[in-house]
């Protein structure tokens, strides 16, 4: 019988495995897509708890995380093409010029 | 096993195994698909929990909108395989000790989620509840909430969609030539 703990333990591996990613990989492409793995272990967490309790409140917070994201995408890419369009590298390490 | 458990299952473990496989690539093409792939997963998971509008929404607009913007830029920028050399000359792995703050944190986060985990999994809770049809799948309850109780949020969204749809375009245009 699949329970909330189920849905609970399963984005929390998600999460792990998406900032995992973030601290791990050298690649800015990469990095945004570990963010998008991490927002989408939260979602899971939402509409399981939301299924949970009876509320389409979850469902509701997942449609906004979603637009956040797309917002947070598309500003992200840009920075991305920016920055490789001064340095043609995507390589964080390439960027560290305002590193203290 | 019922059929909802053993869709569970699969499901979850596509959705971990094709994650893994995104942080794992070298080549960005690669992780994308995966990543749409992991995706479609994760959509199944919204159908077994009785969200369809979510699930729908999740492959429209992320595995379709979203992941299609990242394959365009990663396209776009033509960058292919990651250089394996380079790779490990840059990872933090092969840092200095006191460089390896990102490590560290890495290992507090796996270890608190592990520890979660297991007392989440020493509680027993029942099953999930049944609950009545039509209650958190329908889409009509979804947009009562959505545009009576959530109406701020929902506007305030727009204006955050146009804003970063202004950034976006000012950050990635290219700069005049004067210098």
């Amino acid at each position: 019988m699949i329970t909330l703990n189920h849905y609970l333990a399963l984005s929390a591996l998600l999460f792990a495995i998406g900032a995992a990613g973030v601290f791990l990989r050298r690649n800015l492409i990469t990095l945004l897509l570990s963010i998008e793995i991490m927002l989408n272990a939260v979602n899971l967490t939402f509409v399981a708890a939301g299924r949970q309790y009876a509320a389409v409140d979850g469902q509701i917070i997942v449609f906004f995380v979603m637009t956040v994201a797309a917002a947070e995408a598309a500003v992200g890419l840009a920075l991305i093409i920016a920055l490789f369009r001064h340095r043609e590298s995507l390589n964080p390490d390439a960027f560290t010029s305002l590193k203290w | 096993m019922g059929l909802e458990t053993v869709l569970f299952y699969v499901f979850g473990a596509l959705a971990i195994v094709t994650s893994l496989m995104v942080v794992g690539q070298r080549n960005p093409v690669h992780s994308v698909l995966l990543l749409i792939a992991s995706f479609g997963a994760l959509a199944g998971l919204y159908v077994l929990l009785d969200a369809p509008f979510t699930a729908v929404t999740q492959i429209i607009v992320y595995a379709g909108a979203i992941m299609v913007l990242f394959l365009f830029v990663v396209m776009l920028l033509n960058v292919g395989r990651e250089d394996a050399a380079e790779y490990d000359r840059s990872h933090p792995f092969n840092r200095p000790l006191e460089r390896r703050a990102g490590t560290a944190l890495v290992i507090a986060l796996v270890v608190e989620l592990a520890w979660a985990v297991w007392h989440v999994s020493v509680r027993q809770e029942g099953a999930l509840r049944d609950v009545a049809p039509g209650s958190v799948a329908s889409v009509a309850e979804i947009g009562r909430v959505l545009y009576r109780d959530y109406a701020f949020a929902f506007e305030a969204t727009s204006v955050l969609i146009l804003v970063a749809m202004v950034g976006a375009i000012i950050l990635a245009r290219p700069r005049p030539q004067s210098h």
